[in-house]
């Protein structure tokens, strides 16, 4: 009777060490519902693209990826509860994201606190990557340039193509990523001589623009900047056409969405805004970013969907340099790396985690964008 | 001076709209003694019955105002059936805290994904919009239609109220309720048309409100019908001239201190106006006091 038993207890020993295989888990946290539901939208068919695409080449190193989705309503709030979740409940500690900065700046506190690596693909605001006291966050990185760098060449091309001389800036009191771009770009237009007429803030449920806008009207601005997102942008530009206002329309990367054109229609037509990729580019990355978009999502990739791509390829090649999937050497592997080439562009980490990257300005015309400039920085 | 007349005929057009859910407001205060906190998502469902029936019916405009004013009768009608019928007879905080529970219901409910979804949508505009210039004054096809559609509505309101046998009903209801069943009027069906005639404005109020500001979503209704109650607390609850002149001047208040204060300060200076009237003039401007029977 001993002898079975050992050898039913070998046995079950034998089984219990069989391969295990690891996984890494990776979350996005996005605005996949909500008044910004197309960024998030293009963020996760970027996201799935990139994981999907290393999977099929075996994972990485040798571990596949499971990767857990949250959905943070472009709300504050929700994003910092979806990144507890993702990093209590889930055991995730590798997460990209959110979309906008409002989101990424609680969210990072979350991460960073508990030491799991963050990276946005598209908050533009510096508050993300640091502290208030510009100490900074070393576990969070973004895949795109920043807003003093976006407001400094929106005051350029606004001073130098278009030769203005007086501006209306129209700004969402609440919102971090469009008041802080309001005012760098205000603070460059100043510095290169033009002159802020109209500095007005509204907050994020107005719909009736009409008193703001007959105040802009009023003042006749050469430039109407109004770097929100593009659901606001539609309703603004609609009424500011409406009332007559002829001044042309500027903003930032807000502005790019599929959703855009349907909400403001020809009321955008001939605005200028700035972002980070266009689709004509001729580099053969992004060439071959499109197609592969266009032949699993059938339309074409915005910049979100783009950035959302770069950065979590980003993230997977600082998994493959570290050859870990341990937060603090990932880490380490992205701050270091030089000159990573992405869909985007070539990406180096400054030290304050954000990149160095050149910019384009696109302009709405009554079918889509169109590419005007490249600028790069100096 | 034109710009003092352009804000104060984008105040007329905002005060419009609210003037057509305050009237709903305030008809139903006057009948049955209840804020229908509710009634500012009927205006909500308004605006998307207006969606759908211009953008998946391709309705003209007159057509599509009758759908969902229909839509928001039958569903202000509903509501009065199933929710506050019951409780009449109940402590007026019953009848409070299940309209509140109505309006909740309606907008999470309404943002479920296989109803209208939590997104914003856009309104589709279902005519040339044009800009006309009166001197340094821009008129919109839109504001012209808001201002139009709105008087005619009111007209028809007061014509009803005042003129048709119906209207006296009502008015009797609102006076004594127990006397006027008394005198052979069937009062449930009093109440029931006037939350339908009430829905329906508020409907109307929607579809005017998604043409003006052309993006929808469930939550919409929160902050308009909050205002529009505003209004009718400012011109007196229960006395519909006075929802009309009380929308009105929330309506130009808010563009103006938008025009002349601050846009930020808007909601804080209109929702002002609600402490200082109770404080000051709790009847409302053109309100009567009510006076307890012994």
């Amino acid at each position: 009777m001993k002898k079975w038993y050992s050898i039913i207890c070998l046995g079950l020993l034998f089984l219990t060490c069989g391969p295990t295989e690891k996984v890494i888990k990776i979350g996005l946290v996005a605005p996949l519902t909500g008044d910004v539901k197309t960024f998030g939208e293009s963020t996760r068919n970027g996201f799935t693209i990139a994981i999907d695409e290393a999977n099929a080449q075996g994972g990485i190193n040798g571990d596949s990826i499971k990767i857990y989705i949250a959905d943070d309503r472009n709300d504050p709030t929700e994003a910092r509860n979806a990144g507890s979740k993702l990093l209590n409940q889930d055991g995730v500690k590798l997460i990209i994201g959110s979309v906008s900065s409002k989101c990424s700046i609680p969210l990072s506190e979350v991460c960073q606190s508990s030491s799991a690596v963050m990276i946005t693909p598209t908050s533009t605001n510096p508050k993300v990557t640091v502290n208030d006291d510009n100490t900074r966050k070393d576990y969070i990185f973004r895949a795109c340039f920043i807003d003093p760098f976006q407001g400094m060449v929106a005051a350029k091309f606004a001073i130098d193509n278009l030769k203005a001389k007086t501006t209306a800036i129209l700004y969402d009191v609440g919102n971090d990523y469009v008041k802080g771009l309001a005012e760098f770009f205000r603070d460059n237009f100043l510095k290169m001589g033009g002159k802020t007429i109209i500095y007005e803030s509204y907050t994020k449920d107005d719909v009736d623009f009409s008193a703001l806008l007959t105040k802009v009207k009023r003042a006749n601005p050469d430039i109407l900047y109004v770097p929100d997102y593009y659901n606001k942008v539609g309703l603004i530009a609609k009424q500011a056409r409406q009332l007559g206002i002829k001044a042309v329309m500027m903003g930032g990367d807000g502005w790019d969405s599929p959703d855009m054109l349907k909400i403001a229609g020809d009321a955008i037509n001939g605005g200028y805004f700035t972002n980070h990729y266009w689709l004509d580019d001729p580099r053969p990355e992004v060439q071959s970013w499109v197609n592969k978009y266009k032949s699993k999502f059938g339309s074409n990739p915005d910049a979100l969907a783009t950035l959302a791509y770069d950065a979590t390829t980003l993230l997977l090649e600082a998994i493959h340099a570290a050859k870990s999937s341990k937060p603090a050497e990932v880490r380490n592997a992205l701050q270091n790396f030089k000159g990573l080439n992405t869909v985007s562009g070539s990406i180096s980490f400054d030290a304050t985690g954000n990149p160095i990257k050149n910019i384009v300005i696109m302009k709405y015309s009554k079918t889509g964008q169109e590419f005007v400039v490249q600028m790069k920085p100096e | 001076m034109t710009y003092f007349l352009q804000q104060l005929i984008n105040g007329l057009q905002l005060g419009f709209v609210y003037a057509l859910i305050a009237l709903g407001y305030t008809m139903v205060y006057g009948i049955v003694r209840l804020i229908n906190f509710a009634h500012g998502d009927v205006f909500m469902v308004g605006a998307y019955l207006g969606f759908f029936a211009i953008g998946s019916f391709h309705l003209p405009f007159p057509l599509a105002l009758a759908f969902a004013m229909a839509g928001c009768a039958v569903l202000g009608m509903a509501i009065e059936r199933i929710a506050y019928k019951p409780l009449r007879s109940a402590p007026k905080i019953a009848a409070l805290i299940t309209a509140i529970g109505v309006s909740l219901f309606l907008e999470y409910f309404t943002s479920l994904n296989f109803v209208f979804g939590p997104n914003y949508q856009a309104f589709p505009i279902p005519f040339k919009v044009t800009v006309y210039q009166l001197g340094g004054i821009s008129i919109s096809t839109i504001q012209i239609l808001v201002f139009a559609t709105s008087l005619i509505l009111l007209i028809i309101l007061q014509y009803i109220v005042q003129k048709t046998k119906i209207g006296m009903a009502m008015r009797a209801v609102s006076h004594d309720k127990e006397t006027a069943s008394l005198m052979g009027i069937n009062v449930n069906m009093v109440i029931s048309l006037t939350f339908g005639i009430g829905s329906a404005m508020a409907g109307a109020g929607g579809v005017l409100y998604g043409v003006a500001y052309p993006q929808i979503n469930p939550f919409m209704g929160i902050m308009p019908g909050l205002k529009s109650f505003v209004a009718a607390v400012l011109g007196g609850i229960g006395s519909i001239p006075g929802a009309m002149i009380g929308a009105l001047i929330m309506g130009v208040v808010e563009t103006m201190s938008s025009a002349f204060i601050s846009s930020t300060m808007r909601d804080a200076i209109a929702f002002s106006i609600l402490i200082l009237v109770l404080l000051v003039k709790p009847t409302g401007l053109m309100g009567k006091k009510g006076s307890e029977k012994v």
